[in-house]
């Protein structure tokens, strides 16, 4: 790539030919970041090639957490795919179950109640908030304030998964939605929990804010590190925060409108560098649309049945026909893609996981930066290796 | 200001530590064994199974259907079906699992078995403390394991409990009416006939109460309502065996076959 005369060299087993070209000074070292690394998030493993302190290669490896979930969703029936669904992004188990509801409900042209489609749109943003929070203090814990801002960020997490416990039964694992509504209705008391917890929200995004925004080390360390540059995003297929932090307007809710969501108003944050700051920001900017969004959600919400009395939980055999229904999910555009040919299995499960794809830019904005900058860099991508690996 | 950041960020933390001794909100969490959350309604952790009554056999709800074990997604539910049959709680014979048993290491507290079964009788438990130190037995939960009454699923699932029996019962009134109706029926036929039709109606008026031992005058009147409903014609049903005496009847062939026949269709009724 480089145009410099200094010597290029090929390494075996890499296919990219060298972006920055070693001074022939020392030896290239190359180090196997995880699987056990604890900024990984779960098992994932980074091969970099070291020049001192720069990366000059890097190369993810993953499939530890490999489950076999589309070849299990292929072979069950289609409601049994649905539990398995949370188990793909675990931090955002609802907008999971949504977009697998919402390619099913498309494959066989179900309508949803207005009710449910309230209910879903308030659930989904919620996880966004509690994603966002806790990616956040992730992103925070990896640069090195170890714990304290973690747990203020958790500390709303437990609020709202409280909420969906006291709704769906479970914290992570919802398996809340059905093929034509939600599974159960929510009560005027959790409707009443809600509105307290959403109150309280701005305090803590204020509070975040507060302190985070114009921190010194935080600034440091994110500003001008990891740039994405808006055509590789675009070319790459990144979507989410990712996308929009590099300042490509591309939100799937604006775009789809699925569900309801034309209905609420909200803004589209963009970053303009595509840094981790600009990432960081996005995040940041897109829990106080979530709020407003929750907000009007909760007041408008009407009466009525949760699920269409015509759906069927068992015996669901759609016609053959394809189907694809994308949501935009905390991380990105989370799509499930069905074909069926008019039995109960569907004939092919596909999942579209943000998680994977925003991960293959990861080399692109490694290079060049430091070993300690790559921590930061994986960690601003926000990833769930559940959603990776599969 | 170079250290600004850090400064209030200490602060925060200061104000907070200080804060937990005096404020309860500020108190996030809770010193677990000693101290625990209540744990909502809608919680779920692994199935059990319901049963009416004190003999936590006699009383399963569970008829075996199968229906659980085929649609469970990760398969960890393993049925075996009876020979014999026992009354439910509307008095119809119905076969009921001779083996039940779920592996908890497998279950994913999914509660797609709630969902589907048509019976009642399988729901979801809220004990989470399940720690054991053999991995096969231990977590290898036979049906006696996994009964539990009722009144502890009222326990656990108040307002669930409460509606499901409010169904349960409606259900048995429906049948109870649709017995009681059609001993009517029957004892109008029998007027018909000569002589003797009163016996017929105290005999069916008091179905599922007493049905316990001999189940077939109800599933017998049963019978004979759907079919002269289908019918109306006098020509369906034929005089009720044991009309003319004071106990009821005996069983014969045909009364099995007919207590046979609404299982059979139950058992088939909810892949229809």
């Amino acid at each position: 790539m480089s145009s410099s005369g200094m010597k290029t060299e090929k390494l075996p087993g890499w296919n990219r030919p060298p972006v920055i070209d070693t001074d022939g000074e020392g030896e290239l070292l190359e180090v196997a970041m995880g699987p056990h690394h604890p900024s990984t998030h779960g098992v994932f493993r980074m091969d970099v090639v070291l020049d001192g302190e720069r990366v000059i290669r890097l190369k993810p490896v993953f499939g530890y957490l490999h489950r076999n979930h589309e070849q299990l969703g292929q072979s069950q029936s289609y409601l049994a795919s649905m539990p398995y669904t949370d188990r793909l992004d675990y931090f955002c188990s609802l907008t999971n179950n949504w977009a697998y509801a919402l390619a099913v409900e498309k494959l066989v042209g179900q309508e949803v109640p207005e009710r449910a489609e309230y209910l879903r749109v308030i659930l989904a943003e919620l996880t966004r908030v509690q994603n966002h929070a806790s990616t956040i203090g992730f992103l925070l814990q990896e640069m090195g304030a170890s714990g304290t801002p973690l747990m203020y960020a958790f500390r709303e997490r437990e609020k709202i998964l409280d909420l969906f416990e006291s709704l769906t039964g479970s914290r992570m694992m919802c398996n809340y939605m059905r093929f034509g509504g939600c599974r159960v209705d929510a009560s005027p008391a959790w409707l009443e929990a809600t509105r307290k917890v959403v109150a309280g929200l701005p305090a803590f995004v204020d509070e975040f804010e507060r302190f985070l925004m114009t921190n010194e080390i935080l600034m440091a360390r994110c500003q001008g590190i990891g740039i994405l540059r808006p055509d590789l995003a675009v070319n790459a297929g990144i979507s989410g925060p990712m996308l929009r932090g590099s300042g490509v307007n591309y939100d799937i809710r604006k775009i789809d409108h699925y569900g309801i969501y034309d209905r609420f108003k909200f803004r589209v944050p963009l970053g303009d560098h595509g840094d981790i700051y600009d990432r960081y920001m996005v995040r940041m900017l897109e829990m106080r649309e979530s709020i407003s969004i929750l907000n009007q959600a909760l007041k408008e919400l009407p009466g009525g049945p949760v699920m269409d009395p015509k759906a069927k939980i068992r015996n669901f055999r759609p016609k053959p026909g394809e189907a694809y229904g994308r949501i935009e999910a905390p991380k990105g555009e989370l799509g499930f893609y069905l074909i069926s040919d008019g039995s109960p299995n569907p004939y092919r499960y596909r999942v579209r996981p943000p998680s994977l794809i925003n991960l293959t830019v990861l080399e692109d904005m490694c290079l060049g930066s430091n070993v300690a900058d790559v921590v930061l860099i994986f960690g601003s991508v926000d990833i769930v290796l559940g959603e990776v690996d599969r | 200001m170079l250290g600004d950041g850090i400064l209030k960020g200490l602060a925060e933390t200061a104000k907070n530590f200080a804060g937990s001794f005096v404020s309860k909100e500020r108190m996030t969490t809770v010193e677990y064994p000693e101290e625990r959350l209540p744990l909502p309604e809608a919680a779920r952790n692994f199935p059990f199974l319901v049963y009416d009554g004190d003999d936590w056999e006699k009383g399963l709800r569970c008829v075996a259907c199968q229906i659980c074990e085929k649609e469970c997604p990760p398969k960890c539910i393993y049925i075996e079906k009876s020979k014999d049959k026992k009354p439910d709680y509307v008095g119809k014979p119905q076969i009921y699992p001779a083996k039940f048993d779920i592996d908890i290491s497998v279950c994913m507290s999914c509660q797609i078995c709630v969902e589907v079964c048509p019976f009642e009788a399988i729901k979801m438990n809220t004990e989470f403390e399940l720690a054991t130190d053999d991995r096969f037995d231990g977590l290898l939960l036979d049906r006696k394991q996994l009964a539990r009454s009722n009144e502890y699923y009222h326990q656990i699932h108040p307002t669930e409990a409460s509606e499901v029996d409010a169904r349960l019962a409606e259900e048995k009134a429906k049948v109870e009416a649709k017995a009681k109706a059609a001993a009517e029926a029957a004892a109008a036929k029998a007027v018909t006939a000569p002589a003797t039709g009163a016996p017929a109606v105290p005999d069916a008026a008091k179905p599922a109460a007493q049905a316990e031992p001999k189940p077939a005058p109800t599933t017998k009147a049963a019978e004979v309502a759907k079919a002269s409903a289908m019918a109306t014609a006098p020509a369906a049903p034929k005089p009720v065996p044991g009309t003319g005496t004071d106990g009821p009847a005996p069983m014969t062939t045909e009364d099995r076959k007919n207590a046979e026949t609404p299982a059979k269709t139950n058992e088939g009724e909810p892949k229809a």
